[in-house]
C-alpha cells in the first residue's frame, strides 16, 4: 500500500520564498533553489511550489527560477501560479516539473484543465482550491491569492474539476494556513468524499498527529506542510527541515 | 570533449519528461542527451524512452515521428541496451487495454487497467516499495526498502516469469520492472525517486 504523501508547499514571493499566515504577514524563508536543494536531500515525497503574486499581477510563471529549481529536485515537483494558458504549462513541464497547479485560471476558463489534461495527461493537472469559512458551515472558493471571492462551493467545485480533468486537487484551508492550529478536517472529508481523486490537505499542519487526522479521518491522500518544515517551532526561526521517514511512517503508515 | 563517445540518448518524440532525465543524469555525471533525428540515436550507446500520456498518442507520436524505425535497429538489430519508463516501458510491450494500437513488441507483456473493484484509487502514485524478481545489474544495489516513485494507471504483467525484473504490489502485484535481452522498462520515474533513481539510472549507464 501507499503511504499518505508528504508534500513541503513552498511560497514564492518576488523571487524569494516566504511563509504566510492565512495567506497574509509575509515572512522571509530563502532562497528557492537553495532551500529546495535542502528538501531533496531530506529525500521528501515531493515538492510544491506556488507563486503567490503571479495571478495578482497578471503575469506567467518565473521560468528561470523554475529551471534553477528543477536541477535542483530528483522528486516530483508541482508548479503554481500564473498558468493561464496550454503553452505555459507545457514550458514549465519541460524544465522538468510534473505538475501543474491552476487555481485562479480554472475559474475564469475552466477548460484550461481539459486542455492541459488532454496535451499531457490529467495526472499533471492538480486544481487548487483555496478555501475560506464565509458563515455559519458555509465555505467558499477564493481567486487570486484570496482576493477575489468566487462564491462557488467547495465540493461543488471540486466535483466540477473533476470532472473538467483535474487528476488531483490541492484543498487549502485559508483560515488554517500559517496557524499550526491542525488541519479543518471538516472541509477535507468533505471534498475527500465528493470526488474520486485524489486530495491534497493544506494549511494548518502543526503536528505528526494533525497529518495522520487528515489522512484517516479527512480521507486525504496526501498532506501539504508550510509551518513544520521551514520553523523550527512554533514562533521560532526558519529551520529547513522534514520529519524523518521512520516517524512518517508510524504516523502515516498502514 | 572526448569524440564520439558513446553516450545514452534520450529519445524526444514529443512525449515524455525529458528535461528531469538529463538533469538526473548530469548529476551522475554519465553524459546523456536528447535526441530527436534517426541519425542522432544511430549515434548513440544507449536509449531510454520515455513517456507520459495515453498509450495510442504516444506510439503515434513514435511512428510519425520517424523515430520508431532507428528505434527497432537499435533494439533488435544492434542490441544496445534500451530503457524505457513509465509509458515507455508499456510501450515496450505487444500493447496496453488502454489503447488500439500495437505497442513495440519487444518484450512478452502486455499492459491492463487497474481492477476498479480493490476500492483504490486510480492512477497509482506515490512511492512504493519494490523488489527484484529476476536477477539484473539494474536490480544489484536494491535495499530492503528500495522504494520508487510511481504515477500510472495501467500496469503491466508478463508472460512468462523470466521477463518479470522488479514487483511491485498495488492492491494487486504486478511488474513494475521488465526485461529481456538489452531491452528494459521502469514503471516508476528514477528520474524523480532520489537516491534509488540515481542507483537504477546509474546502473542502466554502466551496462
Amino acid at each position: 500500500m501507499l503511504r499518505t504523501r508528504v508534500i513541503p508547499c513552498l511560497l514564492v514571493r518576488d523571487g524569494s520564498l516566504v511563509k504566510t499566515r492565512q495567506f497574509g504577514r509575509f515572512e522571509y524563508v530563502g532562497d528557492p533553489a537553495n532551500t529546495c536543494r535542502i528538501f531533496n536531500e531530506c529525500e521528501v515525497d515531493e515538492l510544491a511550489i506556488v507563486d503567490i503574486l503571479a495571478s495578482v499581477e497578471g503575469r506567467g510563471p518565473d521560468y528561470r527560477m523554475l529551471e534553477e529549481v528543477a536541477e535542483e529536485c530528483f522528486m516530483p515537483v508541482a508548479y503554481g501560479g500564473g498558468i493561464a494558458t496550454v503553452d505555459q504549462a507545457e514550458k514549465v513541464l519541460r524544465l522538468g516539473m510534473e505538475k501543474i497547479i491552476v487555481g485562479t485560471a480554472a475559474h475564469r476558463q475552466p477548460g484550461l484543465l481539459g486542455g492541459i489534461a488532454g496535451a499531457f495527461g490529467s495526472q499533471c493537472v492538480v486544481a487548487a482550491l483555496d478555501v475560506r469559512r464565509v458563515g455559519h458551515e458555509r465555505y467558499a472558493c477564493f481567486a487570486r491569492s484570496g482576493s477575489d471571492n468566487t462564491g462557488v462551493d467547495p465540493v461543488s467545485w471540486a466535483r466540477k474539476v473533476e470532472e473538467l480533468g483535474a487528476g488531483e486537487i490541492l484543498l487549502t484551508s485559508i483560515d488554517r494556513e500559517g496557524t499550526w492550529s491542525g488541519f479543518d478536517i471538516e472541509l477535507v472529508r468533505s471534498v475527500s468524499e465528493a470526488v474520486t481523486i485524489p486530495v491534497i490537505a493544506h494549511g494548518g499542519a502543526g503536528t505528526l498527529s494533525d497529518l495522520s487526522e487528515a489522512a484517516k479521518t479527512g480521507g486525504a491522500s496526501a498532506v501539504a506542510l508550510g509551518n513544520m518544515v521551514v520553523f523550527q517551532k512554533k514562533d521560532m526561526g526558519v529551520l529547513v527541515n522534514f520529519p524523518e521517514h521512520p516517524l512518517l511512517e508510524a504516523a502515516l503508515g498502514h | 570533449m572526448t569524440e564520439n563517445k558513446p553516450i545514452i540518448g534520450i529519445v524526444d518524440y514529443g512525449v515524455g519528461n525529458l528535461g528531469s532525465v538529463r538533469n538526473m543524469y548530469r548529476r551522475i555525471g554519465i553524459h546523456a542527451e536528447i535526441v530527436d533525428t534517426p541519425a542522432a540515436m544511430r549515434g548513440c550507446a544507449k536509449l531510454i524512452l520515455p513517456g507520459v500520456g495515453s498509450f495510442d498518442r504516444a506510439m503515434e507520436r513514435l511512428e510519425t515521428s520517424g523515430l520508431r524505425e532507428p528505434l527497432d535497429e537499435m533494439a533488435l538489430h544492434r542490441k544496445a541496451p534500451v530503457l524505457g519508463i513509465c509509458l515507455g516501458m508499456q510501450m515496450l510491450t505487444r500493447g496496453s487495454e488502454e489503447g488500439e494500437r500495437p505497442g513495440l513488441g519487444y518484450i512478452a507483456a502486455e499492459a491492463r487497467r487497474f481492477p476498479r473493484n480493490l476500492g483504490l484509487k486510480v492512477p497509482h502514485m506515490g512511492w512504493n516499495l519494490v523488489r527484484a524478481s529476476t536477477p539484473s545489474p539494474l536490480t544489484a544495489g536494491f535495499e530492503d526498502e528500495t522504494r520508487f516513485y510511481f504515477v500510472h494507471s495501467y500496469f503491466v504483467t508478463v508472460d512468462r516469469p523470466e521477463v518479470s525484473m522488479i514487483k511491485c504490489t498495488y492492491g494487486i502485484e504486478f511488474d513494475a520492472g521488465i526485461a529481456s535481452g538489452n531491452v528494459y522498462g521502469a514503471q516508476f520515474h528514477p528520474e524523480k525517486s532520489h537516491r534509488f533513481g540515481r542507483e537504477f539510472f546509474a546502473a542502466f549507464g554502466a551496462l
